[in-house]
């Protein structure tokens, strides 16, 4: 079956999923971000590519953080962002998310950035809409999180160079996040050598070994020698859950402490998607030491969404 | 047709930038064969402001019809802009839409004090009210004929006649 996001000349219409993805695709938007890097580093921090285009924000679940770096990096390339926090609009009122959608494209949208608790919902969407209009994923349900996979792998490459000797370690609720299943496949796309997940068995997937890669349940062992901590967000409902005792029991097994770091390579970075809970997957001295990446992945994340609402505008 | 030796017309651009340049003049290549030029104007010329380099892809007036180039890579002014003399180099001036993207993209840097045009080639044909300063050698090139500079891995220019789509 031919994948829904690439068109039949192997060029991307959509961004719904990073699993399938070739490794150049993957690697354009990557190199593409890296010279967006530079425009916002100048005087005026905005290029005329998307003028004229209208870029809908559609947020079914609340966010701060990636639909704040969507709305820079769209207004970045001069696109028109028209922001929709529909918890709050029609869906109360009833009406069907293509209706929703069919309404937004009558207003000549050109693009979707669609965030939605359900699996699925960006696809249904790109599956509907016009040839013309693009759609990303912002993050569905357990599903999907490319453009944060993306940004992931953008700042292991800005600070590693390359993906072929490297140990990745995610840790954490790899169960429930889409976050490290995009990281995943990200990884193993390029090539990344060794990828380790580790967390308490009610956290972890059954067979994700078939993704490529290993498990553990110790977070020493699962540490030890990597050149990437990548730490997952405890959400909070996980937390009073039963599949976990408490979040102070949980901080002290798998929690990211300046003594479990210390494990890891001597110039490891740590990475984490936001927003963290301090105290309980991360301690402050490491969320704010000399390994932690965490702000520039922020920063990063703008480029890259701009890489890949200019490629996907452009095809 | 007959091309010329692009190591002679360079060496001829230097001799007319020399007597326009002074120290704190701002070389700009455009990307890749106005970078390369630029790069051993530059040398040549022994100008005391460092070189910058242009990629226009986020500039281009075709994005609609084109897309996004495939291999963009980073614009790199590491001088002030403002007030400042500014040589834009390209390899082959045609339409003059790769330098009106230039200049858009420099403004977007600071303002300038003023801004030259410096082409190996000019090969006519303008679709734009632009027009070089210093120029190498002016030929004509039949239309749809792309003409653009080489660079070999020893750093040896030489020109290309193919029969791809000309840049605009």
């Amino acid at each position: 079956m031919r994948n829904p996001q690439l068109s039949a000349d192997g060029s991307l219409q959509h961004l719904l999923t990073i699993e399938g993805l070739p490794r150049e695709v993957l690697t354009r938007i990557l190199d593409t971000a890296a010279s967006f890097i530079g425009v916002t580093e100048r005087e005026v921090k905005k290029v005329p590519l998307l003028r004229g285009k209208s870029i809908f924000n559609l947020f079914f679940e609340p966010s701060t953080r990636t639909r704040t770096t969507f709305e820079i990096a769209a207004k970045r390339l001069s696109a028109d962002v028209i922001n929709l926090n529909i918890t709050l609009s029609s869906q109360s009122k009833g009406e069907t998310l293509l209706d929703t959608v069919d309404n937004l494209s009558a207003m000549h949208a050109d693009m979707f950035v669609v965030r939605h608790s359900s699996s699925g919902a960006p696809h249904l969407i790109a599956s509907h809409v016009a040839s013309h209009v693009h759609v990303i994923n912002a993050g569905d349900g357990r599903h999907a999180h490319p453009t944060q996979g993306l940004l992931d792998i953008y700042t292991i490459r800005h600070y590693k160079n390359d993906f072929s000797g490297l140990s990745v370690a995610i840790v954490g609720d790899v169960m429930h996040s889409r976050v490290a299943r995009s990281l995943i496949h990200a990884l193993t796309t390029l090539g990344t050598p060794d990828v380790r997940i580790v967390g308490p068995r009610t956290l972890l997937p059954t067979g994700v070994e078939q993704l490529g890669v290993s498990v553990h349940h110790d977070m020493r062992a699962g540490l030890a020698g990597c050149d990437v901590v990548v730490m997952l967000r405890l959400q909070n409902e996980r937390m009073k859950g039963p599949l976990l005792p408490s979040a102070q029991e949980y901080f002290k097994s798998y929690g990211l402490t300046a003594q479990k770091l210390a494990l890891a390579k001597p110039d490891a970075i740590v990475m984490h998607p936001g927003p963290m809970n301090r105290g309980v997957e991360i301690d402050s001295s490491v969320a704010d030491g000399p390994h932690s990446v965490i702000l520039p992945q922020v920063t990063f994340g703008i480029a890259v969404r701009m890489a890949v609402m200019s490629i996907l505008a452009g095809n | 047709m007959n091309l010329p030796d692009p190591e002679a017309l360079c060496r001829e651009l230097a001799r007319k930038l020399r007597a326009g340049v002074t120290e704190s003049t701002g070389l700009v290549g455009i990307r890749t064969g106005g970078a390369w030029l630029a790069e051993r104007l530059h040398r040549e010329l022994g100008l005391a402001t460092p070189l910058g380099t242009l990629d226009i892809s986020f500039y281009r007036d075709d994005f609609d019809a084109a897309g996004l180039h495939h291999q963009v890579k980073p614009s790199q002014i590491p001088f002030d802009v403002n007030g400042r003399h500014i040589v834009l180099v390209d390899d082959v001036l045609y339409t003059g839409r790769t330098v009106r993207a230039a200049m858009n993209e420099l403004f977007d840097y600071g303002r300038p004090g003023k801004v030259e045009l410096a082409a190996l080639v000019d090969r006519g044909e303008r679709q734009l009210p632009i027009t070089a300063q210093y120029v190498g050698a002016t030929l004509a090139v039949p239309a749809g004929r792309l003409l653009r500079l080489v660079r070999d891995e020893r750093g040896g220019f030489s020109l290309s006649l193919s029969d791809a789509k000309p840049a605009a």
